[in-house]
């Protein structure tokens, strides 16, 4: 059932929080430089697959690996190191820094990785200019609009060169314009950077830009390949 | 859509010829599936017969058909009027899936099981415009994103009804 | 739309919703109403003082029972005799009286309600307390008469007060501590002045300590003003004017404020009811006394409520508050110098008028005084928000969690300026004020002169015919006290003169072994028999007396002065040599002048011998030695006192003052620190969202710790810098004012400097935990 040479596997994930239950039994598996969407109904346990993935959340039961390792068995430090290095992360809002600048917001993965600032605040400033928005690298979040905001939040998740984005509804706060732009520009760079993008989102159409789905429903997810 | 007008439409801005206005369809319009010549003729016959077309000239040579076209002032006011006229919602009541879904839970065979293969199928469809609409210009997109917008309907619907199989499958079977 | 109905509608509306608006509005009501509340507490605390002191006051007159009259007054039925036997236990003291009431009708002290018999005392109730622990058990043997009675609170100053009345046969009324009364009460109605330096320092000691708790209730009005504004919001957009949403805001925080002094009243309640217990510098106080003013109580209800109005519109004066969100007009123009210094300057100009008037009987005008000081002080509020944007806009280098904290403040350096104004002000206030008493420190300190390498105490047998014999008998106790290593011959004195009876022209005479002399002249050769005279001395100067009287063969009286032996004094021959000698500085540190006897030089039968000293020295290390030795000399005659020597000793009310201000300041920090602590807490409450995702994409828990372990200390650091700059300058002009030299005490700069960064470590360590629970990953959750 799970393809040989992903990337990222797990298995028999569970998770629960109190007494609600976010993952019962969930799999998921993801190649090199594929993009899979993760869709669902609300509360699905959706976030919390992506959470579970990213190493952001021990789940209570199941293994993940990334790249030949066990993530359940790293320290939180190794993992924090993990996120650090290899994943990239988006999320809905939020997320920007709302006192540093935009130019400042992308470097700033780069400068927990060690990256001197200045050399940090190059490669974010190229970045900008991929996603068309190096007009406002010396504006702060709260002086941008949201389609801006979520380019320079794309472009901090792939500046430190990622091999896993998490994307958890990264147009979710867009109109669709604004929303189709960013998926374009998020999957074209990282199809160009080799990145894979676990992407969850409840809208077929941003869906529509990934490679392959899974639908996770109650806690159970399906990959869709095996559904015709 | 209706071939006849939109034939008629391309008109408007001068004669052509029936192999021009061929090319101009599909140009614009036939981006899938190319207007057969067959077509062209047979509907300009018809719009000729019903005065809202007349042949501007016959050129000389050894074409199978070398008459131009040109639109009446009829053929004006008919263009203008099917503009005009908004075209009927489509309230897709009685749909194939809903007959399908109904069946399988009738037969207790495993609905969810055809719906998501409805959802994969659809979504596959969608990734193929998506695709196509990156690499397409302004009207690809435009073109594409109606589709997209209509399976993504279809898509809510079976999300939807995938959510409610439990209340449906009472439903059928009181 | 302006007038007072408007006002009164939105005001109202205001307070309603600091109490009806969910929980969110409860907790930020509830933690405005406890910072008022503290602070009211204070306030209350503070007006009481002055009531409270005149109450202990005139109840130490009322049982006042020393004339220090040169006459003994007669016995008659309503008289008695009274002798004062204070002693020390540990550090505290105890006031002790021997009363023998000469007929029925003697008046009775206040708070006892009948004299004690021989063997009996009636105490007060914290003596009884201490007598019957275990910590008391030395003092037990010290005051061995039966308790009759305890003695009530109109007899005491305080509830923690030591005293006791014990019951004597016979006192003979020789003059203080012994003096024969017919009334308690006030000798005379003589009331020592003040000195116009202590004067000053106290006034100082109370605008150094309110000014931080005023600021603290300015804060405090705004715990919680972000997440309100945005409430506002939603008020602007279902039409509320923006003047409504400010007045609504106002009677938000005069809801919080009102409670607050309700709250605080309770506190002050319970704090006067826990008075009794709470004894500072020895001084305790009972609650009834405990009464603030009634004037300047109301000012306090008056004024924390109004100004907690005013503070809100002023802090809203920026804040626009737009019908979908607030805006802080983001580009504010840079803050202007000038005005700002102003006050400051002002301050100044206040107090140079006054500069060296001090001493001397120099007076200062208090309000100029408090004037200049506050100016001063609020100058450092104006001055902060100025220096902290100046200096962020220009930080920025660094690592992340610098980078973090600096941008931040970038951003919004009010809030960071506005939080550390109280620990800005206190430390400055207590630098000046540390700084003026280092300065006058050599006044109030005295040097005692007293050689602690040569004795550690002095055993002081008291005025009487029998003291040759108690001074033996004290001797012979004191050298079977555990912990004593040695015990001095003891040097008896008395006064000598030509005539049974001169009260005007006697010498001292010192009467001891040879080595008892040595302690306090240098004598060249000594042995039995042999008599010297001191001529003069640097502390005495020329003896004349001694000197005139230092002839050999002849006759000396003792005792000319009191007259006891109606004319039949003792006699002494002196023998037919006299050495000159000259003094050596005693234990005591004096250096003494007058005629000096070894023993076999005065008659055999003794002299009458007035009084004398026994030098001890102690094992340092036993603790209990110094009671020990106190109970020997009791043990040998109830007046006998001993003095623990000490290389110098303060003032007492100038040691209270500094202990007062020390004490003072910690709180106002403490205080100071709870309010930092909460609008931290409240700041990342607000930004659990950012934390989460800043966490998600690896970020270190160190590095956002150090953040904001960055973001208290850098406004603390320059506030701290302002404050020691704006407390130098204060200390030196009040230092100039009382004509003392310029020295920075940089000791209490130091370790105020110590008291604001340790309020900053306790902030970020108590902010830890809440923010390593802020960034798991919980926060990222949106379902």
């Amino acid at each position: 059932m799970i393809p040989a040479g992903s990337l990222l596997v797990a298995e028999g994930l569970r998770k629960t929080y109190g007494p609600t239950t976010a993952l019962d039994d969930a799999g998921f598996s993801i190649h090199a430089g594929e993009t899979v969407a993760v869709m669902g109904p609300s509360g699905s346990g959706k976030s919390t697959l992506l959470h579970c993935l990213a190493g952001i959340v021990t789940p209570d039961a199941g293994t993940i690996h990334f790249d030949g390792r066990e993530l359940s068995a790293m320290s939180d430090a190794e993992r924090s190191a993990l996120r650090r290095s290899e994943f990239g992360f988006i999320f809905q809002f939020g997320q920007l820094v709302p006192e540093l600048t935009c130019v400042e917001n992308v470097a700033l993965p780069l400068r927990l990785t060690g990256t001197k600032r200045k050399d940090a605040e190059r490669r974010a400033l190229g970045w900008l200019e991929r996603l068309e928005v190096d007009d406002v690298a010396a504006k702060r979040p709260g002086e941008v609009s949201g389609g801006q905001g979520q380019r320079v939040a794309v472009a901090r998740s792939l500046v430190t060169g990622p091999r896993v984005v998490f994307a958890d509804e990264p147009t979710g706060a867009l109109d669709s314009l604004n929303g189709e732009r960013v998926m374009q520009l998020l999957t074209e760079a990282a199809r160009s950077a080799n990145a894979a993008v676990v992407l969850v989102t409840h809208e077929a159409r941003v869906a529509a830009y990934s490679d392959r789905e899974i639908v996770v429903r109650d806690g159970r997810s399906r990959d869709m390949e095996h559904a015709v | 859509m209706s071939i006849g007008h939109t034939l008629l439409g391309l008109l408007e801005s001068g004669p052509r010829h029936g192999y021009d206005l061929k090319r101009a369809f599909d140009e614009k319009f036939g981006h899938d599936k190319p207007l057969h010549y067959g077509q062209v003729y047979s509907t300009m016959s018809r719009l000729l017969k019903n005065g809202l077309v007349e042949v501007d000239g016959i050129e000389a040579g050894d074409g199978p058909e070398r008459k131009r076209y040109a639109i009446t002032e009829a053929g004006i006011t008919d263009v203008g009027r099917w503009l005009a006229s908004p075209e009927k919602p489509e309230p897709y009541l009685t749909s194939t899936l809903y007959t399908k879904v109904v069946l399988a839970l009738l037969t207790g065979r495993d609905a969810g099981d055809l719906l998501d293969v409805q959802r994969a199928e659809h979504l596959r469809m969608m990734r193929a415009l998506t695709e196509r609409k990156r690499k397409g210009d302004l009207a690809d997109q435009l073109i594409c994103d109606h589709a997209l917008f209509h399976l993504e309907a279809d898509l809510r619907w079976l999300e939807l009804t995938t959510a409610r199989l439990g209340q449906l499958a009472k439903a059928v079977n009181a | 739309m302006n007038n007072p109905r408007t006002w009164t509608r939105d005001l109202g509306l205001g307070m309603r919703f600091a109490v009806t608006g969910g929980r969110e509005a409860w907790v930020r009501t509830a933690l405005t109403a406890i910072g008022v509340g503290l602070g009211v507490c204070l306030l209350l605390v503070t007006t009481a003082i002055p009531s409270a002191l005149s109450s202990r006051d005139a109840r130490g007159d009322a049982r006042n029972d020393t004339r220090f009259a040169e006459k003994v007054m007669p016995a008659a039925d309503d008289t008695l005799v009274v002798s004062a036997v204070d002693t020390e236990y540990r550090d505290k003291n105890i006031r002790g009286r021997l009363v023998a009431p000469d007929g029925p009708k003697a008046p009775l002290p206040p708070g006892v309600s009948a004299y004690p018999k021989p063997g009996e005392m009636v105490v007060s109730p914290a003596l009884a307390e201490l007598l019957e622990s275990d910590d008391g058990k030395l003092l037990a043997d010290r005051l061995p008469d039966r308790q009759v009675g305890t003695i009530s609170d109109t007899g005491l100053i305080g509830p923690g007060e030591l005293a006791y009345y014990a019951g004597a046969e016979k006192l003979e009324p020789t003059g203080y501590p012994t003096e024969r009364i017919d009334h308690f009460g006030p000798a005379q109605p003589g009331q020592d002045e003040f000195d116009p330096v202590i004067v000053l320092l106290t006034l100082l000691v109370f605008v150094v300590l309110l000014m931080p708790v005023g600021v603290f209730i300015a804060a405090a009005v705004r715990f919680g003003g972000e997440r309100r504004d945005r409430r506002l919001a939603a008020l602007r957009l279902i039409g509320a004017d923006s003047r409504m949403t400010r007045r609504i805001a106002a009677g938000e925080s005069l809801a919080g404020s009102l409670l607050g002094l309700v709250l605080g009243t309770g506190f002050f309640l319970i704090t006067r009811a826990a008075a009794a217990d709470i004894e500072v510098v020895d001084v305790s106080v009972f609650p009834a006394d405990l009464d603030p003013s009634p004037a300047l109580a109301l000012l306090v209800g008056i004024a924390v409520p109004a100004s907690a109005v005013a503070v809100t519109l002023f802090a809203l004066r920026s804040v626009v508050i737009e019908p979908l969100g607030v805006v802080r007009t983001a580009k504010q123009p840079r803050r202007k110098l000038w005005w700002r210094l102003l006050l400051p300057l002002g301050g100044l100009a206040l107090l140079y008028p006054m500069i060296g008037q001090g001493r001397d009987g120099g007076r200062f005008n208090e309000w100029l005084v408090t004037g200049g000081v506050v100016l001063l002080l609020v100058g450092i509020t104006a001055l902060l928000p100025w220096l902290v944007e100046a200096v962020v806009a220009r930080l920025g280098r660094g690592s992340l969690s610098w980078q973090l904290a600096v941008r931040r403040m970038q951003l919004s350096s009010g809030t960071a300026a506005r939080m550390v104004n109280g620990i800005a002000v206190a430390v400055a206030g207590a630098i000046a004020l540390q700084m003026m008493f280092a300065g006058v420190e050599g006044d109030y300190t005295n040097p005692t002169g007293q050689d602690t390498s040569r004795a550690h105490m002095e055993v002081h047998v008291p005025d009487s015919e029998r003291a040759e014999q108690q001074a033996r008998e004290t001797r012979s106790r004191l050298q079977q006290t555990r912990g004593v290593t040695k015990v001095s011959e003891p040097l008896m004195t008395a006064s000598v003169a030509e005539r049974p009876k001169d009260a005007d022209s006697n010498a001292l005479a010192h009467i001891g072994s040879c080595n008892a002399l040595r302690e306090i002249a240098k004598l060249p050769s000594c042995k039995d028999g042999d008599v010297f005279v001191i001529p003069r001395s640097k502390d005495y100067g020329d003896d004349t007396e001694a000197a005139r009287l230092a002839k050999p063969g002849k006759r000396l009286y003792v005792d000319p002065m009191n007259n006891r032996f109606h004319g039949k004094n003792p006699a002494w021959e002196l023998p037919a040599k006299i050495r000159e000698v000259t003094p050596r500085k005693s234990p005591d540190g004096y250096l003494n002048t007058g005629l000096l006897a070894t023993t076999g030089a005065v008659p055999a039968d003794g002299l009458p011998i007035r009084s004398g000293a026994i030098w001890v020295n102690t094992d340092g290390s036993d603790p209990d030695v110094t009671e020990r030795v106190r109970n020997a000399g009791a043990a040998a005659s109830p007046l006998t006192e001993v003095y623990v020597y000490a290389a110098d000793e303060e003032t007492e009310r100038f040691a209270s003052l500094r202990t007062g201000l020390y004490v003072g300041a910690v709180a106002v920090l403490a205080l100071i620190g709870a309010s930092l602590l909460v609008s931290q807490l409240e700041q990342l409450r607000e930004r659990r969202k950012l934390l989460s995702s800043l966490v998600a994409f690896g970020t270190r828990k160190r590095t956002l710790s150090l953040s904001v372990l960055w973001q208290t200390a850098l406004p603390v650091a320059l506030g701290l810098t302002l404050a020691t700059v704006v407390g130098i300058t204060l200390g030196s002009v009040l230092l100039k004012m009382v004509s003392r030299p310029i020295s920075p005490d940089w000791t209490s700069v130091g370790a105020m400097t110590a008291a604001g960064a340790a309020v900053v470590l306790v902030v970020t360590a108590l902010s830890l935990p809440p923010l390593i629970r802020l960034m798991r990953p919980d926060g990222l959750r949106t379902e």
